[in-house]
Formats: C-alpha cells, sequence, structure tokens
C-alpha cells in the first residue's frame, strides 16, 4: 500500500484520518454496486490528484435543499471529505466572498481548467423571455450555463429541479424552467441526480466514480446512474409485505397508519419511481429514516410526470408491473426490473368452490322474454301469410 | 305415414339380431387398464406442510411466462379465483367453522394445491379427436400441442378434476393446462412449483418413488420428528419438523385408474374440491363404450341401413321419379 501515493492522504484531506477515507472508499464503492477491491482503487484516484478537481456548482430557480442535504451527509465526515477531495471554485452559497470576487473566482477556474473540472446544476433553468426571471451578477442563468457547459469536463444535475424542472416546472409554470439538459438542447451529456433532495450519496458515489474511472457510470433511459436509479422504491420498501397481504392504511393516524401498513392507498408512488431511498435511506440516523419509514407516501419527487405532477392522493399506476416479471418495455427502451417487478399473488385465498355467476336478474328475464313473445307473434303471423298462400298453389299441384 | 306394423317389427328385430351378434361376445372391458410406467415423473404434494405463501404460483407465472390475473377491483395483485387460461397452478383454502386449527375438517382450515394431476390413463387425450393432448410415453406427463388443436373442448368436459382450460379471450385460442414444466425438464431442471416451495410440501421425482415418501410419511406417528425432502423426493436437503396426522389415504394411487401426481392432507379430498372417483379410469369405460358400439363399423352400417330402408320404403312410387 506503500507505494499507492497514499502517502500524500494527510496533505489532501485534513482532518480526515486514512482509516476513515478509505471506510469511505469501500463504502461508495459497495453503494455503486462495485467490487470491494474497487474501493481502493478510489482511494487512489482521489489521493494521486496531487491537484483538486475543481467544481462549480451553479444555481438556477432551487431552495438550496440539494446544497443543504451534502453538507448533511456525515458518514465518514463527508463534509470534510467534500470541502477537501475537490476544490468548490465557485458555489453561490458557500462562498466565502460575495459579488464580484465571486464571480471573479468562477471566470478564473473556467479559465484555468478547462475541460477538466466538474460542473453541477442545482435548480432548474427558467428559459422564457430570455430567461429573465433567474439572474446572477446580472446575467440570465441560461446565458451563464450556455457559456460554462462546454468547457466543463463532467456535468452533472443535482436535483429534481435540474434533472427534469421540478417543482418550479410544475403547471401552469410561469418562468418556462426547464432541466439542465433542456436547456442545454441536449449537446452536453448531463448526469441526472433527482430527488427533492437527492441522497446525498447518490451524489457522492457518481463524483467518486467519474474521478475513478473518468467516464460516466451507466446511465438509465432518464440520464440516472443505474447503480442508484435501477430500481422501484416498492421493490426495496419495507412496507412491501402490506401491500402483498392486503393491508393498507387509509388515512394519517388511522388503525393501519399507526401499525405501519402500506400506504399505497394514501397515494404511495412508490410503484412508480424509480429510487434507492428504502435501501440507501437519509441522514444516517438508521433504520426507517426515509418518507415512507416515517409514514409519509412516497410523493414520487425522483420521477418525471409523478413528483409535482400527480396529485398527492392519486394512487400510483402499476405500469412497471409486468408480466411474470419480464423486462418492462416502454417508449423510452427496455426498464430491467428483475422477477420482483412483477404482479404477485395476494395473501387472501380463493375457497374451494369456484365461484358461480349469479342468475339472470328481473329486468334481463322481461327483456329476453319480451323478444322471445316478439319472436313467437311473428313467427305466427308468418305461418298465418304462409297458409293464406296455399289454397293459391293447392290447384296448381293438384293439376300436375 | 307407410310404414306398417309388420315392418316396422321386422326392421327392430333385423337391428336387434344385428346389436346382439356385436354385443354378446363383448368383454367386460375392451381395453386392459393402463399400467403405470417405470419413469414416470410427477409431484407429491402435502397439505399439512403447505403454508400457503403461493410462492409456488408466482414460480409457475414466471416458468411458464403467463400473464396476472387481475381480480381484485383495483388490480392490485396477481389473484385468480380458480384455474384458468392465465393460471394453470393454484393455492386453495379450505374453511370450516371458526377456522382456527390447521388440516383439520371441523372448525379447522387446509391449504389445497389445484394443477394438473397428469392421469395414469387421462380422459383428456382418451377424449381429444386429433391427438392433441398425448401422453408421454417414457415420463408420461400429458403433453398439449396447439397445432394439433381443433377447439373443441372435449377434454374440458372429459377432465374429472376440471384442469384444460380455454383461452375464451383470443382470437386463436389455445387450451392451457400444467404441463409439469417439461421445457423445464428437458433442460435438466425440475418443476418450478417444486423448486420454489419452501417447506417442501410439493416435491418433485419419479412416482415410484414419491408412492413410497407418501407412505412413509403415513407411517409417521403424530408428534414424532421426522425428515421432509425439500424440492426433489431424492434430495439430500431436508426439513426436519414434528408430523402432523394424515388422513390414511394418498389421493392419486388409484382413483380414476391413477395419478401421477399425488396428494396427501388431513381432510376428505371431497372437501377439497377433489371428485370422488372409481379405482378404474374414465377413459376405459369411455372406450369400452365407444369401442364395442363402433367394433367392425357393423352396428353403425346396420342403423344407416335400417334407415335406408325405411326411407326407401315410405318414398318409392310417391315422390321419387
Amino acid at each position: 500500500m506503500k507505494d499507492r501515493n497514499f502517502d500524500h492522504l494527510p496533505e489532501h484531506l485534513g482532518l480526515v484520518s486514512r482509516r476513515d477515507f478509505l471506510k469511505f472508499c469501500a463504502v461508495a464503492a459497495a453503494g455503486m454496486g462495485l467490487p470491494l477491491g474497487m474501493g481502493v482503487k478510489i482511494a487512489e484516484a482521489v489521493a494521486s490528484n496531487l491537484k483538486k478537481p475543481p467544481v462549480i456548482w451553479l444555481s438556477g430557480q432551487e431552495c438550496t435543499g440539494c446544497s443543504e442535504t451534502l453538507l448533511r451527509a456525515t458518514h465518514p465526515t463527508v463534509e470534510k471529505l467534500i470541502l477537501d477531495l475537490i476544490s468548490l471554485d465557485y458555489h453561490e452559497t458557500l462562498s466565502t466572498p460575495a459579488g464580484a470576487l465571486a464571480e471573479g473566482a468562477r471566470h478564473q477556474s473556467l479559465q484555468e481548467n478547462q475541460g477538466k473540472f466538474i460542473l453541477v446544476v442545482e435548480g432548474a433553468i427558467p428559459t422564457k423571455e430570455g430567461g429573465i426571471y433567474c439572474q446572477v451578477g446580472g446575467k440570465p442563468v441560461l446565458q451563464i450555463l450556455k457559456e460554462t457547459a462546454p468547457q466543463a469536463g463532467a456535468i452533472i444535475a443535482i436535483g429534481s429541479c435540474a434533472s427534469w424542472g421540478g417543482l418550479p416546472s410544475a403547471s401552469p409554470n410561469p418562468t418556462g424552467a426547464v432541466s439542465a439538459a433542456e436547456a442545454l438542447g441536449g449537446k452536453s451529456t448531463v448526469i441526472n441526480i433527482p430527488g427533492c433532495p437527492p441522497n446525498p450519496y447518490n451524489f457522492l458515489s457518481t463524483v467518486l466514480y467519474v474521478l475513478t474511472f473518468k467516464k460516466l457510470p451507466d446511465l438509465d433511459d432518464k440520464a440516472r446512474p443505474k447503480f442508484a436509479y435501477r430500481r422501484l422504491i416498492h421493490e426495496g420498501c419495507e412496507r412491501r409485505a402490506h401491500f402483498d397481504a392486503g393491508r393498507f392504511a387509509l388515512e394519517f393516524g388511522d388503525e393501519g397508519h399507526r401499525r405501519g401498513w402500506c400506504l399505497y392507498k394514501m397515494g404511495c408512488k412508490g410503484p412508480e419511481t424509480f429510487n434507492n431511498c428504502p435501501e440507501q435511506l437519509f441522514g444516517d440516523v438508521g433504520a426507517r429514516s426515509w418518507p415512507v419509514g416515517t409514514g409519509c407516501p412516497c410523493f414520487g419527487c425522483s420521477e418525471k410526470g409523478v413528483g409535482f405532477a400527480k396529485p398527492i392522493p392519486e394512487q400510483a399506476s402499476l405500469k412497471y408491473f409486468t408480466p411474470a416479471g419480464v423486462p418492462f418495455q416502454g417508449t423510452e427502451g427496455i426498464r430491467s426490473g428483475g422477477g420482483s417487478v412483477c404482479l404477485t399473488p395476494s395473501t387472501a385465498y380463493p375457497p374451494i368452490a369456484p365461484p358461480e355467476g349469479h342468475g339472470p336478474t328481473t329486468a334481463a328475464v322481461a327483456v329476453a322474454s319480451g323478444l322471445a313473445g316478439l319472436a313467437v307473434g311473428a313467427g305466427a303471423v308468418a305461418a298465418l301469410k304462409l297458409g293464406k298462400k296455399e289454397p293459391s298453389d293447392a290447384p296448381e299441384t293438384k293439376k300436375e | 305415414m307407410g310404414l306398417s306394423r309388420r315392418d316396422f317389427l321386422k326392421a327392430a328385430a333385423g337391428g336387434g339380431l344385428a346389436l346382439a351378434s356385436n354385443l354378446s361376445p363383448a368383454p367386460v372391458l375392451a381395453r386392459e387398464p393402463v399400467p403405470r410406467l417405470p419413469d414416470a415423473l410427477g409431484i407429491l404434494y402435502d397439505a399439512t406442510l403447505c403454508i400457503g405463501c403461493k410462492a409456488c404460483m408466482a414460480a409457475c407465472k414466471k416458468a411458464n411466462n403467463l400473464p396476472p390475473e387481475l381480480c381484485t377491483p383495483d388490480s392490485l395483485w396477481d389473484d385468480p379465483v380458480d384455474l384458468s387460461a392465465k393460471t394453470v397452478n393454484i393455492i386453495k383454502l379450505y374453511k370450516n367453522g371458526t377456522g382456527l386449527a390447521k388440516d383439520q375438517e371441523i372448525n379447522g382450515y387446509s391449504f389445497i394445491r389445484q394443477f394438473c394431476m397428469h392421469c395414469v390413463d387421462p380422459s383428456c387425450v382418451s377424449a381429444c379427436p386429433v391427438s392433441a393432448l398425448t401422453k408421454d410415453q417414457q415420463t408420461g406427463l400429458v403433453r398439449y400441442d396447439k397445432d394439433n388443436c381443433i377447439g373443441c373442448r372435449y377434454c374440458q368436459v372429459a377432465c374429472p378434476y376440471n384442469i384444460p382450460k380455454f383461452q375464451w379471450d383470443q382470437a386463436f385460442p389455445q387450451i392451457v393446462k400444467c404441463q409439469l414444466c417439461d421445457h423445464l425438464i428437458a433442460q435438466g431442471g425440475y418443476s418450478a412449483c417444486c423448486e420454489f416451495c419452501p417447506t417442501g410440501a410439493s416435491i418433485f421425482g419419479n412416482v415410484q418413488h414419491l408412492r413410497e415418501e407418501a407412505h412413509r410419511r403415513l407411517s409417521f406417528k403424530p408428534g414424532e420428528f421426522a425428515e421432509y425432502p425439500l424440492h426433489r423426493v431424492e434430495s439430500r436437503h431436508t426439513t426436519r419438523r414434528q408430523a402432523t396426522p394424515y388422513l390414511n389415504h394418498v389421493f392419486g394411487e388409484r382413483e380414476g385408474g391413477g395419478t401421477q401426481v399425488l396428494m396427501l392432507a388431513n381432510v376428505p379430498f371431497n372437501k377439497l374440491g377433489f371428485p370422488l372417483l372409481p379405482p378404474e379410469s374414465q377413459a376405459s369405460r369411455s372406450e369400452t363404450l365407444y369401442h364395442t358400439l363402433y367394433k367392425g363399423m357393423i352396428l353403425p352400417y346396420v342403423l344407416l341401413g335400417g334407415l335406408f330402408y325405411l326411407i326407401y320404403k315410405n318414398t318409392t312410387g310417391h315422390d321419387l321419379p
């Protein structure tokens, strides 16, 4: 291990111990579904970088929730790691300087780190009327983003607003808010880390992946890293057994809600939202520290067209539930779900005797007998008419 | 009518004679009962081990690529109420009175699995006019070939267990039934229901071994600890549990000529939805009847000839030119 550049570690990481740092890298590797040995590779990549990778953090229409969630990443002392691991050259909330000084830092970093810096976009980008609804230093964010993006090494959109428009783009969308990828017109690849806020470890793992392997992680059809957004929340939900058993909370505070039953009927969007909330949890405070775990239905924040679009009490669609767990094939391509994304039997049982249909209703009998009566009458009339014709035919046959 | 009393008696006597000549030497059975094949494959289902988890139902759908059946109003689950063209394996619940005690007829409950019994002498194969349903000569599995099927659904009427199901909602419908995952067996595997059964309630194997296993279980004294194989009858993986009482009856050993799927339970099988069948198969009885009636085509020709005679007699000199 000595030959592997870990000697520089103390200089880079400040207060982070070598042990804590390696532990964090191992956890990050596990979170991305990489083999455990990759933790060492990640640590190596981080430690061998004598110059810390510069990060420019642009803010559009946002609430700074995504920055806040990152600051609350605590295991193992990630706030120190993120501040010391990267060179955060520009961040409107965290920058010590303000005004022209802060803007100057951004320009300087842009000139020094052409094609090497990581651009993080937080918040939606308003496009209506030239993007005047969000301006920084007298310049629309739309313009700043368009100037900055082509020079970036990698672009990460953090949060639902930057990933697909989020709250600012909710109908009627007065400012014409769009995602970072849309604002750039699809010219640059943007990694989306949606969520409101997203899990900080999904973001940190993505950054470490890019730093270590110098390439983007596997992305799904919505440009989200697959290691975090591969599975439906419903698949990993701790309340799933209650769904299968048909035990549902129907309103806040009712018997079922207090017993921790499934929140599907209260509008939980878990069955149509891809995220790793049930596995990753929030805030590092242990089990159940995620919305559904605390008794609040998932509102689908990380899923375009669900969060901020569907009414909160609306029941989720089960469109991703395929026959017998075959991969879901939508207009956006195949989404592998594995066997767990299929409709499973509930825990209720059919009786031995197969259910029988009930007899015809009185109305149906009346209609049917009316029709039958009509037919009989018509037949009788027809028969009578036939009978009347016979006398004229009869003489002819007799002649023969 | 021009048929005189004399003519009628003549025809009747002739027909009777022909019938008598046809029937009198006929044996009681036109064909021998079908013996069990030595390499027959089957399943032993033990209702006292079943916990009703429905893992077999989910595994069956996946292995056979069957669509879910949405029977609840909110369409949340694959919840069939009976076997259908989308469900070839189902767990049902028998419940009586308070329904508290497992595997008890009175005030108890019992799970029961329903799927194709793979009869030794299957009625569906006998009734099928085009050999769309066939019995494998080696494994004895009853298979369906959609390319031969003409959609007459005789098999549905013939089956005493009400197993073959018709795709009523399809433009080109097929008969759907459990084929014991023969596509998995061909690849060296075995039935998915047994592979996924966590308790050993369904085990797969040679029918001879399954019969021995069934009788071994019947010999257990209730309360004593016993080993139950998991997944396959010859499996070395076993689960150890206290034996519970059994009804002294291996369903499928003799019923309707025997089946390759055997069942154990502690509730009478007629209460679990199974018919009470005589030891001889329905196929042998119906085939005896039909093969007698159509033997050498004598009786049909006699009947047809008689009809021709009557018609000729009554029409000659009147209407015919």
